[in-house]
């Protein structure tokens, strides 16, 4: 493959991305472009993200065989990049660090953010407290019930928790409500994108924030095992684990990316988030990209038990993955990712969180497709401590036969 | 025909209303359009509801909410402009977000907007950057493309910006999305003296304008005052308060328009 291009000067990856934002915005948006290019290659810059890295967030992140995962599917080898050991429990506190950094070198002492689960909001309210920021973050009603722990995290953190409560309560609205305060505040205030989305230049600093786990990964592979991995596999909810950890990889045509959509109840309900599956082009958030949308172009509810995935859009460097073939996209069901949850835990004493456990339940189903000396590196992307007592109520419930 | 120059020919300060098609429903929101058009408006702007009105604050966005309730499809707005057309021949700006009109086809969505007797179009999330489909589409059927430029353009852009632009310029108050202020923002008038600069086209201030007072205000130095979100409230609380919509609006227009025509003219 030759040299992988994108984004374009336009911030387009083929026939996605863009800048589809109120006028209000676009001067930030290029400002933003501009100074991001430079930092990218600010020697300075790059040390001190390099320091809080690894000094703060707890870099590098060990790449684990999974021995008895491995023993019990029978199949390939499958390594784990544990983003969960992270500070905070996620990869999300990667890309905080960098777009914190980027705010303070930019002059602006306010951020905000919008969250899902939670980690980033978590990641984001933890480096404002850091370094000094003002912070506040938007959260769908819904998922603040969903993820009470995190509001708390982030409240005793310092930042301000302010709940989104248009449409259907969950990451859209709070993406929502971030973009519409930021269109109000946009001469004060940095907004830390949380995920590979939005208007350029964002897939492009949430993914170069995120590539350390890729980079990681590749090296690490490369010493324990002397050779590049069969395939890669990362839950997708906006992409930015998985771009994370795809884009060091992407050059490497025979090394196969696969990301991993959130089923929900399945394909055959509208109760899911399969983006790729089931969405068409459209514009969501900024950006040209795969959608979940009816035939008038109003963007449909998606559905995941794990409040992270639960997104109609998809990062549009996916979607143009998507499209030329060089990712491929794969549906996995809330079940599938709750079984995934209790075998990973059982098995290896790790309980990952129910986005990356979708990642987990793609190899558990496709194990047998491969041979055993194939090596599959899964990004664990984040620890499952938040969904625990989701996931005791629901075993509650179904336990009491409730459901009936 | 081009009744958007024809308007602004007439020359006097232009009362531009935004409602949201079909709010409350589809029958009130034609009743609702023919009132405030024989109040005395001068233009129309008619939103098509949006799931994810990003430009948007509470009130425009609860209107959207309440009219796609209702199953407002992008073919019953463009229907609303053919009927509103048929009573009357002031011009209708049609504003819409880009993904239902992506969804629709740019060249159908133009082709029919034009049928339906439409003047122009407002798309508030698609910047200059990403203008080019859209607009030529619309141009190729006689719709003209009305861009914004806010207080944060800066004049390079702004320059940019109303070269490409048709019908008029929608100057954006002040940062932030729709929804009423107490006040109008200085940037407003900085806003429209740098936009004449660069451009013979009118300039229309919109965003945060709720009352007469600020009317008075805008049409000294603006060539049309746009209200939506003053507007949409009363249309809600009216709906709320089981009282007539329409009567509320014609009352609010009156005033409005009253206060239109005592501002000064300076150009
Ligand atoms: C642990 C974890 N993994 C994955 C995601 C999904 O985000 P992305 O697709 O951007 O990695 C989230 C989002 O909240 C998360 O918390």
């Amino acid at each position: 493959m030759s040299h992988y291009p994108y984004p374009d000067e336009t911030g387009r990856y083929g026939a996605f991305g863009g800048r589809y934002v109120p006028e209000t915005l676009m001067s930030a948006l290029l400002q933003l472009e501009q100074d991001y290019l430079r930092l990218s290659r600010d020697e300075a810059f790059q040390a001190e993200l390099k320091y809080y890295l690894e000094q703060y967030a707890g870099r590098p992140t060990p790449l684990y065989y999974a021995e008895r995962l491995t023993k019990h599917l029978g199949g390939p080898k499958i390594y784990l990049k544990r983003e969960d050991l992270n500070h905070t429990g996620a990869h999300k506190i990667n890309n905080a660090i960098g777009q914190a950094l980027l705010a303070l070198r930019t002059g602006k002492r306010r951020v905000i953010a919008e969250t899902g689960a939670g980690q980033h909001g978590v990641a984001t309210a933890t480096v404002a407290a850091r370094f000094g920021l003002e912070c506040t973050v938007f959260m769908g009603e819904e998922d603040m019930r969903r993820q009470a722990l995190n509001v708390f995290r982030m409240r005793m953190l310092g930042a301000e928790v302010v709940a989104a409560t248009s449409g259907t309560r969950t990451l859209k609205d709070a993406t929502n409500e971030a973009i519409r305060h930021w269109v109000a505040h946009v001469d004060d205030t940095h907004y830390i994108i949380g995920s590979v989305v939005g208007p350029h230049p964002y897939p492009m600093i949430v993914r170069d924030f995120q590539r350390v786990i890729g980079d990681e990964a590749k090296a690490q592979i490369l010493a324990q095992e002397g050779r590049l991995p069969t395939s890669v596999v990362a839950c997708v909810g906006g992409g930015s684990n998985a771009m994370g950890i795809f884009y060091p990889f992407i050059e490497d045509e025979e090394v196969e990316l696969v990301g991993c959509e959130a089923a929900g109840h399945g394909l055959h309900t509208p109760y899911h988030a399969a983006t790729i599956a089931r969405g068409r082009p459209g514009v969501l958030h900024g950006a040209k990209t795969m959608l979940l949308q009816d035939e008038y172009g109003q963007v449909q509810p998606a559905h995941s038990i794990s409040a992270g995935l639960d997104y109609p859009g998809i990062g549009p460097e996916h979607a143009h993955l998507a499209e030329t073939g060089r990712a491929r996209y794969v549906p996995v069901t809330d079940e599938e990712a709750l079984e995934a949850f209790f075998l990973l835990s059982k098995l290896e004493g790790i309980i990952p969180a129910l986005e990356s456990a979708h990642a987990i339940a793609y190899v558990m189903r496709e194990a047998r497709r491969y041979r055993a000396d194939d090596i599959i590196v899964v990004c664990l992307s984040g620890r499952g401590d938040k969904d625990v007592e989701q996931v005791a109520a629901r075993e509650g419930e179904t336990a009491h036969g409730s459901h009936s | 025909m081009d009744r958007i120059r024809e308007a602004f020919a007439a020359g006097h300060k232009l009362l531009i209303p935004f409602v949201v098609a079909g709010d409350p429903d589809y029958a009130r929101s034609l009743e609702i359009a023919r009132a405030i058009l024989d109040a005395g408006a001068d233009m129309l702007e008619i939103g098509f509801p949006y799931s994810d009105p990003l430009a948007d604050g509470p009130v425009i966005q609860a209107a959207a909410v309440r009219s796609l309730k209702q199953g407002t499809r992008l073919v019953d707005c463009l229907r609303l402009v053919q009927d509103i057309r048929a009573r009357s021949s002031k011009p209708l700006v049609a504003f819409t977000y880009v993904n239902p009109l992506i969804q629709y086809g740019p060249e159908r969505f133009f082709a029919e907007l034009a049928a339906a007797g439409g003047d122009g179009v407002i798309v508030p999330d698609v910047p200059l950057e990403e203008a080019a489909e859209v607009a030529a589409a619309a141009e190729a059927h006689g719709i003209r493309f009305v861009p914004l430029v806010a207080p944060t353009s800066g004049e390079e852009r702004i320059r940019a910006i109303v070269r490409e632009a048709r019908g008029f310029v929608y100057c954006v108050s002040s940062l932030g999305v729709t929804g009423e202020r107490q006040d109008v923002s200085r940037q407003a008038r900085a806003l429209v003296d740098l936009v004449r600069r660069h451009t013979d086209l009118p300039a229309c201030v919109g965003f945060g304008v709720s009352r007469p007072e600020h009317v008075r205000e805008i049409a000294a130095f603006a060539d049309g005052v746009i209200v939506g979100s003053a507007y949409v409230r009363r249309i809600g609380e009216a709906v709320d308060a089981g009282r007539d919509p329409v009567a509320a609006v014609r009352s609010f227009t009156e005033q409005l328009k009253q206060a239109a025509l005592e501002a000064i003219r300076p150009r």
